[in-house]
């Protein structure tokens, strides 16, 4: 709070360790890369593997041996491993490399995945299509968690306010829409919207005016939401007859959705999944290059400051909250009007907390946070597709599970290396008194 | 100038008081600010000066009097109203916000933009501006937290000056720096006066007030207590004022006898949480009975010292002995239990559990030993009952052992410390910063029990900002620049002159040339 | 401020102060009335369908106790969640927030299961089995607790992301060792359900009643965990240092204490206490391992735990209302036409209510402070 308490801030709780989180990444890096060229290589199949980038028939593709690749990518493993164990001066060159080795495991996931199975190729662009599009509640959510967090009221209840939003949105186009008129469609996606406003409000008025364990208001939300939307399933959207319905149509963007490739996997798409897009990028603009952001983050660094120059913490905390709720709101809308259409029970199966996570991996800032979103939509997407590859190893069968609980393990490792403490909003989840 | 009050003040307070439950902090307060002056309040720890001055500043609503700014009846909401009329605080704490840069604190609730977005490159200009106007000079693109103390108080300043404040609040400004930096800083203040600012200055140091007053209000336990012409009152006579007694300046001590070093650190290096090495090459002996004290200014590695020697910081070379073993690799928990007492710098980060009770904080580091466990089981009884022991052993005024720390004052929760510290087997002692922000009673105590453990043969390594408190306690002192000794003076001998110099710049006068 | 001294004279003391305080209801009416309270909100959401309120909080509160049946069925239904909530409130104590019960269940469970299809089990004495299949359970809890515990002390990974990761991966895990037919784990493969086999007989707990679900001999195991956390904490040297850490683990370190190898513990006893609950149910309930019977009881015992404000003593009450009112929940669902997730929204209610005690006051006018709930203050992801 004070600038002689800034050096003390910081995590001082580390104790003597020769090793620090970087090297001991760096090993796991390390041992992985030694691992995949000295026991994966030679034993993967040595036939050429293909990613195709269109359906065919012209398709193009990218042909290539699944031993190399491996190889390729056990080096970027290694030299990120030997990137850890500089000096301290090379810290930041360190950081990148192991950034990259996580890059690398995507590709590495299909690789392997695609040279243990007898399909010689595998369609990428839908792949990543897909990816893009599972991402989207997720990093709409952990732009919800940004705009709470960054304020200083740290939030676990994004879950239930997307469960929430979506419950409640498809009870109204359920019932005034009968699930079938497109105006009522967006009118629903609006109400879905201003659901996960006034859900966040709850939040607000539970951690600023009580003052309540900021962990506990999340929990509540989470609670309430799943009971509520269960409710409102059986006893208004089941008993109206309309649980199934139109969802929002894909439409592609003039002139660039004719680029090949490109064209079929960015620039066509969903309504709220473009505007994911945009909510990211005015996110960052708007926290990043306006004076409301700039006080928003003061509010989350430190509330005393940013009142002692005049700054409403309160109002400012609640409009953030609140913020973050509409755009919670528009990712429920996502889960019952775009991806689908139709409410299920606990639909949102995890996404909030998944999208927790994507914001702390995104260290708090939007392209971050999009990019763990990215990760997770991967994780996602694979999870479907390779059910349908059949991958074995000598006859030994690697479940599907095992690669789709790469994403999370992958997760794992990198929150525990590359990303360092101390990083999250100062003030966060401290309850704020103003003087009098 | 005293004399000429029939201008209208800039800043004109009337009968304030303020009251916060169980607590009056102000009761009927009046001071008078004129345009171009500096007015000093002074007051001891806890006196309410700051929450006078947090009441003109609209951060607090009196409970009554009145406030005037250039005689218009004011009465302040927030902040905010107090900054439109021109008042600007340099908070004892700062109120920076250390991620952010320093244009963007300074612009922060006064933003400058050019349409929707922030216009940083006309905030820079505007800094730069003001730097050169008043010779405050600091980068605007540097982030805060990487700044001097000295410079983060200058964006302060800055941030006062950048939302056209006439009237400056200078909470404790000097606090935090160096001899050199306050006479550079007094610079600065005179540099405001003369460009028509009026100032109150905050201090509980009498020097300074008589350095730079042109007119003392003297503050205690929350009334005024009196006020006082720079150019007729002494030292002894403000501190009258402001305690209320007479003042003891010297600390009643016989003479050291030292025995065997009890601590020995030689060529200690130490880096501090951001990785910068602070403690860089130290070495030197503590010996039984003897208080060997660390002066510097805050900042020079005293506090990565400190947690080096009692084992809380990873050492990067060097070797620490204490009571003639390598404690250099021990744990906190080993080195306590050789036989050391720390006295921590930080009273509610590590020096007691705020939430837990009296009973349990004293024996917060020998919990498992017996009486107080038998094996795993804590033993209620004997931890009841040394409780009792040492609160009336150490004059703790509680009203009972069982009482949360947390509702204590802050010199009973330091002679809490203090009694868990002292008793046992202790022969070798760490303090850092003993008494800071404390009143001159509980000082007094706590003074008078280091030295009597100093005579009972305990060697005491005693490391504090507080220049007379050093002078006053050591028998020898050390001076502390830039993570090394660069001066040891016998107790007896050591001026406060000769010691500032040295703290300032690294080096005795004559061989300047060789510092840095 | 030393001014508690003047306020405390002025209280009553000795024996008048007694007397008040055996009379003292103020730390039961609270909850009572968050209670009563959430009962009436789900009461005006009853009555927004048309039902009549009370015939639907009749048929409820029938089916939580109308009958011995009932009754054994709504206390079969809290067992669980005792662990889960323990997990929580364990770690909470030493300052974290174990969000991981779900995984943690669920390693445990499926250890305890494969234990208890070991073939020698079934030559074994009950009275060795079944501790053995707990302390599987618990083991494999106490692991799966372990790995974020040690990933938060040693490289200062957030123990909430951390656990939502290892709840993925946990899932994932158990569904592969259940659904796996080549190779074969521990698949039933005559069954038409992924599940394991059948555990021996005789590492089966004791049925008491045999309602739907069975009361059997965990709840006294969970009630034992439950006392013996309590104690542990409230009496043992280890449980003042993870108060201790959890409070302030900077004075923590300056004691002495290991604030690493505390944070470690107290994670891996968390996972353990989930563990031996899902052993508890996989040997009392199912005698077989299905991971979809441990789905959202870790969730749930995070709202239990935090109900009972951490307390381990305080989990039972809180874990029976919340098995109770599940519990009862059809019955008013069949004879009163009310979905039965009233009875969740009447759960956070009283979680909310409990929790923001201050609207209890104001509304119902009782005197008092509100009382700073657990810790107001919870560290950011940072952690510090």
């Amino acid at each position: 709070m004070s600038a002689q308490s800034i050096d003390l801030t910081a995590g001082d709780l580390v104790e003597a360790r020769r090793f620090g989180r970087r090297q001991i990444t760096g090993m796991v890096f390390g041992v992985a890369g030694i691992a995949l060229i000295a026991l994966v290589a030679p034993n993967i199949t040595g036939d050429t593997r293909t990613f195709a980038f269109e359906p065919p028939p012209d398709a193009l593709d990218f042909s290539f041996d699944p031993p190399t690749m491996v190889t390729i990518i056990g080096l970027i493993y290694l030299l990120a491993g030997g990137l850890s164990f500089l000096p301290q001066q090379f810290d930041r060159w360190a950081g990148r490399g192991q950034l990259l080795a996580a890059a690398a495991t995507i590709p590495l996931i299909l690789v392997v995945a695609l040279g243990l199975s007898a399909t010689p190729a595998t369609n990428v662009t839908n792949l990543f299509d897909e990816s893009l599009v599972l991402a989207t509640p997720i990093a709409l959510g952990a732009m919800t968690g940004l705009w709470s967090e960054r304020s200083g009221i740290i939030n676990i209840g994004i879950e239930g306010t997307m469960l929430g939003s979506a419950g409640v949105g498809f009870m109204i186009f359920a019932t005034l829409g009968e699930a079938s008129s497109t105006t009522w469609l967006w009118i629903a996606i609006l109400v879905a919207v201003l659901t996960g406003g006034a859900l966040a409000l709850l939040l607000a008025v539970l951690s600023i005016r009580y003052q309540i364990n900021q962990i506990v208001a999340g929990v509540v939300i989470n609670l309430f939401a799943l009971g509520l939307t269960g409710f409102l399933r059986s006893e208004v959207i089941v008993p109206s007859g309309n649980s199934k319905g139109i969802s929002t149509s894909e439409f592609g963007i003039p002139l660039l959705e004719q680029i090949p490739i490109l064209g079929d996997t960015f620039f066509t798409g969903k309504p709220i999944h473009y505007m994911m897009y945009a909510v990211v990028f005015l996110t960052w603009l708007v926290m990043f290059r306006t004076a409301w952001g700039l006080r928003v983050r003061s509010c989350g660094e430190d509330p005393h400051a940013a009142e002692t120059l005049g700054i409403d913490v309160i109002k400012t905390r609640y409009r953030s909250v609140v913020l973050g709720g509409f755009i919670a709101g528009l990712a429920g809308a996502w889960f019952s009007m775009e991806s689908q259409s139709g409410f299920e029970d606990n639909m949102t199966n995890a996404a909030g907390f998944i999208a927790l996570a994507a914001m702390i991996f995104g260290k708090w800032t939007p392209g971050g946070a999009f990019a763990g979103a990215l990760l997770f939509g991967f994780a996602r997407a694979l999870g479907s597709r390779l059910q349908f590859l059949e991958v074995e190893i000598s006859g030994f069968g690697i479940p599907s599970e095992f690669f789709q609980s790469l994403p999370f393990a992958v997760t794992l490792v990198v929150v525990a290396g590359a990303l360092g403490r101390s990083i999250a909003p100062a003030a966060e989840g401290q309850p704020y008194r103003p003087s009098k | 100038m005293a004399g000429d009050d029939e201008r209208i003040p800039v800043l004109d307070v009337r009968g304030v008081t303020k009251t916060f439950p169980g607590v009056i902090a102000n009761e009927d307060v009046d001071l008078v600010l004129h345009e171009g002056e500096i007015h000093c309040l002074l007051g001891e720890n806890g006196a309410g000066k700051s929450t006078l001055m947090n009441v003109v500043f609209g951060l607090y609503q009196p409970d009554k009097g009145s406030i005037r700014v250039r005689g218009e009846q004011v009465q302040f909401t927030g902040v905010g109203d107090a900054i439109d009329h021109g008042i600007g605080m340099v908070h004892q704490h700062f109120q920076l916000i250390p991620v952010f840069t320093v244009a963007e604190n300074v612009i922060l609730g006064n933003e400058l933009t050019n349409g929707p977005f922030l216009d940083i490159n006309e905030a820079r200009r505007r800094i730069i501006e003001l730097e050169d106007k008043y010779g405050l000079a600091v980068d605007p693109d540097a982030k805060v937290g990487d700044l001097s103390v000295g410079e983060q108080q200058r964006v302060e300043v800055i941030k006062a000056l950048f939302r056209e404040a006439e009237i400056l609040i200078l909470d404790e400004p000097t606090a935090v720096l160096t001899p050199g930096e306050v006479d550079e800083f007094f610079g600065v203040v005179r540099s405001l006066v003369d460009q028509g600012k009026s100032i109150i200055f905050i201090t509980h140091k009498l020097r300074e007030v008589l350095a730079v007053a042109d007119r003392i209000t003297v503050l205690r336990n929350g009334k005024v207590a009196g006020t006082a012409d720079p150019s007729t009152a002494t030292q002894k006579s403000l501190a009258n004022l402001m305690v209320g007694r007479e003042v003891v300046f010297q600390v009643a001590k016989g003479d050291a006898h030292p025995g065997d070093p009890v601590i020995k650190i030689t060529g200690l290096r130490v880096e501090d949480v951001r990785g910068a090495r602070t403690v860089n090459g130290l070495s030197v002996e503590v010996r039984a009975g003897e208080i060997f004290g660390v002066a510097g200014v805050e900042g020079n590695g005293q506090r990565e010292l400190v947690e080096a020697v009692t084992g809380m910081r990873p050492k990067i070379g060097g070797t620490v002995e204490i009571l003639g073993q390598d404690a250099t690799k021990m744990s906190p928990r080993q080195i306590t239990e050789l036989g050391t007492g720390h006295i921590p710098e930080d009273r509610n980060k590590h020096g007691v559990v705020g939430a837990y009770s009296i009973a349990d904080n004293l024996i917060l580091n020998r919990y498992f030993k017996p009486p107080f466990a038998r094996r795993w089981l804590r033993n209620e009884a004997a931890i009841a009952s040394e409780a009792e022991e040492l609160v009336a052993q150490f004059d703790v005024r509680t009203p009972g052992i069982h009482v949360a720390v947390d509702n204590l004052s802050g010199g009973n929760q330091q002679k809490v410390i203090v009694a868990r510290e002292l008793t046992g087997d202790v022969k070798a002692l760490v303090v850092a910063q003993p008494t800071r922000g404390l009143d001159v009673g509980s000082i007094e105590f706590i003074h008078n029990a280091i030295i009597a453990l100093r005579d009972k043969g305990v060697g005491v390594l005693l490391v504090s900002a507080e220049l007379d408190e050093i002078l006053s306690l050591s028998d020898r002192i050390g001076v502390l620049y830039r993570g090394r000794l660069v001066g040891t003076f016998d107790g007896a001998d050591a001026t406060r002159e000769e010691l500032g110099y040295l703290m300032a710049t690294g080096a005795a006068p004559e061989s300047e040339e060789a510092a840095s | 401020m030393s001014m508690g001294t003047d306020q405390r004279d002025l209280e009553p003391s000795g024996f008048r102060l007694k007397v008040q305080e055996a009379f003292q209801l103020q730390p039961v009416l609270v909850p009572l009335y968050a209670i009563l309270l959430s009962f009436i909100v789900g009461g005006i959401l009853i009555a927004l369908i048309g039902v009549n309120p009370f015939e639907a909080y009749w048929a409820l509160l029938r089916g939580m106790f109308g009958s011995k049946d009932n009754i054994a069925a709504s206390v079969a239904r809290s067992v669980p969640f005792m662990g889960s909530a323990l997990a929580l409130a364990f770690a909470f104590r030493a300052g974290l927030f174990n969000i991981g019960a779900e995984g943690q269940l669920l390693v445990g469970g499926v250890t305890a299961a494969w234990v208890g299809t070991w073939a020698w089990m079934t030559d074994t004495p009950a009275i060795i089995a079944i501790p053995i299949i707990l302390l599987a359970g618990a083991f494999g809890g106490f692991m799966w607790g372990w790995v974020p515990g040690i990933l938060r002390a040693k490289t200062g990974a957030h123990e909430v992301i951390s656990t939502i990761m290892l709840n993925s991966i946990a899932l994932f895990l158990v569904r592969w060792i259940v659904n796996s037919r080549d190779p074969v784990i521990l698949r039933d493969l005559e069954a038409s359900v992924p599940r394991t086999e059948a555990i021996s007989d005789t590492a089966e707990l004791p049925t008491i009643i045999d309602s739907q679900p069975p009361l059997h001999w965990g709840l006294f195991v969970m009630l034992g965990v439950c006392f013996l956390i309590a104690f542990v904490l409230k009496r043992t040297t280890f449980g003042f240092e993870t108060i201790t850490v959890g409070t302030n683990p900077h004075a923590a370190r300056y004691a002495g204490m290991s604030v690493d190898r505390i944070i470690i513990l107290a994670m891996a006893i968390s996972g353990a206490c989930a563990g031996i609950a899902a052993a508890s149910e996989v040997s009392g309930t199912n005698q077989l391992f299905q991971p979809g019977t441990f789905a959202l009881i870790g969730f749930d015992g995070i709202a239990v735990a935090l109900l009972a404000r951490a307390n381990p003593i305080g989990i039972i009450p809180s874990a029976l209302l919340w098995g109770s009112l599940l519990s009862g929940a059809p019955l008013m669902q069949q004879e009163a036409d009310v979905s039965i997730d009233v009875v969740r929204i009447i759960q956070s209610m009283v979680l909310l209510f409990v929790a923001a005690d201050a609207i209890v006051r104001y509304i119902f006018r009782v005197r008092g402070e509100a009382e700073a709930h657990i810790k107001a203050s919870t560290t950011g992801w940072a952690g510090q």
